[in-house]
This record gives structure tokens, C-alpha cells and sequence, in this order.
């Protein structure tokens, strides 16, 4: 299962962005074997549609589970049209890596 | 003669000075182009004769043409189509009708098809104005090309009144664009003035001759004043901060019709206007 986190940083002890559309970076955990892989959002400065176009990404990717802060209706649209599980209201104060462990521990 | 009515900074009373515009210009047309909440029909009360649906255009992809090259995700600059693989996905909403996506796809996968984005409604005033508005359907991104189609419904020469969204975006720079003069409304507060300013540069940059209309004034908010004052601006009208005029508009009627010196007040502004225009005409 691949999960994607909403970063403002490109490590695993970065902090979550809260945007979906207009973070820095996505960094994709693998739960089986707790690696992760870091990509920067295409859309961060994107004039317009970000959130469906971040969303793109994640679905090539082949993401499964995407936690954020909050996500936008046509970010909504596109991530369920890739089904893309959405787990919203994350915060900025906290580190992708308790985020990651959070969630796997309420799974 | 198209006289257009803006602000920058929503609730300065545009659609009240519209409307009361409209009432003393001889046989006019009013045009509501604030699509996204048109209410001067409130105001002016017309019987609607012809309700029509509007469409934009957007692609349609056949993806049994499609080979997923990426072409058209990368030409359309508004991210409204999304390349999923198995299936390029096309959020309408944000699509602005441009046609790059359906030009350079090499598979000539895409065609175009019409989409309801709005609807215009035509009437009339039992005081012969001829009325124009039009409503932007629900989470449709962008007002512009309703705008427009709701201002080239009107093809005569009779006066146009054009009732502008606010803000200082595409909506409103639509809305003004080819008038020959725009009343910008403002109001005795620190955002009025704010949004005043930035509505002068847009004005300035399209070269629109404009007025200003303090509504709900205020003498005590002076920054306004000497802003006008300093910067030699053209003030055409003054209107007080009066409970009569508030108690009409909040009722839904006209000030012309139920304020004693509004409609002089109006016919005093349309006057300074036709002022304005005429010496465009002859500079």
C-alpha cells in the first residue's frame, strides 16, 4: 500500500503542508516495506487547477492513500475518479513520519 | 453611448446607481453583468420575455483514438485535463473553451461539444428599459465568457447601462472593456478606498475615462476626499449616508422612484457623464 503525505520538505522528518494542491513535495511511503520516495508537486505554482493536476501524480504513481490538511472539490473529483482513498485534517506542526505511524496505528 | 458601473470592492451600491441610472437614461438598455449574483432585477422589477440556456465549448476525447502521449495535459495551461493513463479526464469546470487541446492533438482524438455554463434572461421594465442578466452556473471557474455573451446579446444603438461584478479581475475587466465611460462607486471606508485605487489602475491601463461616486458618504472618512482632491480625480457625485435611501434599497425599490432627491441626484450624474463623453469625443 502506498501512502502520499502533503509536505512542506523533502524528508521524512519534514512537516506536513496542510495544502494539497500547493505543497512543496509529496513523499510516498510504501507500509510493507517502509521505504519512501520524495516528488516535488508539479502544480505547486500552477495558475490554475493545481489540485487536479497534483492529483494526476498521485494516481500515476499509483497512491492509495493520500493524508493532508485539506483538499479542494476538483482535487476531490480527481482523486476519487483515481481511487484515491482521502484522509483530511492533518497539521502543519506535525512530522510526515508521526503522520505516517498515526495512521497506520488507527488503520 | 455605454456607460459601465464598477468598484473594486463589492457592496458600494454599483447595481443602486445602476439601476438609478438606468431609470432617468431615455429609452435604455441595462445589462446585469455581475453573472455570478445578478440582482438588479430587484431593483428594476422587468417581465422576463426570454429565458436561453448559454454553452461553452470543451473537449470530448475518444479514447479509442487516444494513444496517452500527453500532448494536450501539457498545452492546457488551466490543468482542466488530466492524464490518467487509461482515460484523459476532463475537469469542465476549468476549462476557459481555448481549443489548444483539440489543435495539437496528433491522434485527432478530440472533438469539441457544447456544455451548458449559464443562462441569459431578457426582459423589459414597465418604464420601457430593456433588460439583459445572466446567471453563472454553480462551480463554473470562470464568469468572463458569459459576461460577454450577455453584453453582445444587445446589438442596437440605444444607451447601455452595464452593471459590472465587482473586484478588478477578468470578470470586471470584461464588464467595462469598450465603454465609453465608467462610474466607479466607492464608499467612505478604508476598503472602498482601497479597491478605488486598484479600479483606477485597471481603468487607467485600458483607457476608460471614469468618474467617482461616493455612496453612504462619510465626511469624517477624509483620506477619501484628499485623495480625490490631490490626485485631481473627476468626483461626480456625492451621495449621503441617509436612512431614506437605505430603507428604499432594502425594501427592493428603486431610490429614483421613492426618494425625493435621488432621482436629481441621478439625473445630475447621467448629465456630468454625457459631459464626459462629449468631450472624449471632441479631444
Amino acid at each position: 500500500m502506498l501512502i502520499a503525505v502533503t509536505s512542506s520538505g523533502d524528508s521524512l522528518d519534514s512537516l506536513v503542508n496542510e495544502k494539497f494542491g500547493r505543497c512543496q513535495y509529496f513523499i510516498i511511503v510504501n507500509a510493507d516495506t517502509m521505504k519512501y520516495e520524495v516528488v516535488p508537486n508539479p502544480a505547486e505554482n500552477a495558475q490554475g487547477g493545481a489540485g487536479p493536476k497534483a492529483a494526476e501524480v498521485l494516481v500515476n504513481k499509483g497512491v492509495n492513500v493520500l493524508l493532508t490538511g485539506h483538499v479542494g472539490d476538483k482535487a476531490e473529483e480527481a482523486l476519487k475518479k483515481g481511487h484515491i482513498h482521502i484522509i483530511t485534517g492533518l497539521n502543519e506542526n506535525t512530522k510526515i513520519a508521526d503522520a505516517i505511524k498515526f495512521y497506520l496505528s488507527k488503520k | 453611448m455605454v456607460i459601465s458601473i464598477a468598484s473594486g470592492k463589492g457592496g458600494t451600491g454599483k447595481t443602486t446607481v445602476a439601476c438609478g441610472l438606468a431609470s432617468v437614461t431615455n429609452n435604455c438598455v441595462y445589462i446585469d453583468c455581475d453573472v455570478e449574483e445578478p440582482n438588479g432585477h430587484i431593483l428594476l422589477k422587468p417581465k422576463i420575455t426570454l429565458e436561453e440556456s448559454s454553452y461553452k465549448i470543451i473537449p470530448k476525447i475518444n479514447n479509442d483514438l487516444c494513444n496517452f502521449c500527453n500532448k494536450c495535459t501539457e498545452v492546457c495551461e488551466f490543468n482542466a485535463l488530466l492524464n490518467f493513463k487509461t482515460e484523459i479526464y476532463l475537469i469542465d469546470e476549468l476549462c476557459h473553451s481555448c481549443g489548444a487541446c483539440t489543435y495539437f492533438c496528433p491522434q485527432k482524438a478530440i472533438t469539441e461539444v457544447k456544455k451548458e455554463n449559464g443562462k441569459i434572461r431578457i426582459g423589459e421594465t414597465s418604464n420601457n428599459i430593456l433588460f439583459y442578466d445572466a446567471y453563472l452556473k454553480v462551480g463554473e471557474a470562470s464568469a468572463a465568457p458569459l459576461i460577454k455573451k450577455v453584453k453582445n446579446a444587445y446589438k442596437g444603438d440605444r444607451p447601455v447601462i452595464i452593471d459590472s461584478p465587482p473586484g478588478t479581475s477578468c470578470s470586471m475587466l470584461e464588464a467595462v472593456k469598450d465603454s465609453d465611460f465608467c462610474v466607479l462607486v466607492t464608499e467612505s471606508t478604508p476598503f472602498g478606498f482601497n479597491d478605488l485605487k486598484l479600479a483606477i489602475n485597471v481603468l487607467r491601463q485600458i483607457n476608460i475615462p471614469y468618474g467617482i461616486v461616493i455612496n453612504k458618504y462619510d465626511e469624517n472618512f477624509s483620506l477619501l476626499d484628499e485623495y480625490i482632491h490631490d490626485n485631481q480625480l473627476n468626483l461626480l457625485l456625492r451621495i449621503p449616508f441617509r436612512m431614506d435611501i437605505a430603507e428604499s434599497y432594502s425594501k427592493g425599490e428603486l431610490p429614483t422612484e421613492t426618494v425625493k432627491d435621488y432621482k436629481v441626484m441621478m439625473l445630475d450624474l447621467l448629465e456630468k457623464i454625457k459631459k464626459e463623453i462629449v468631450k472624449k469625443e471632441y479631444a
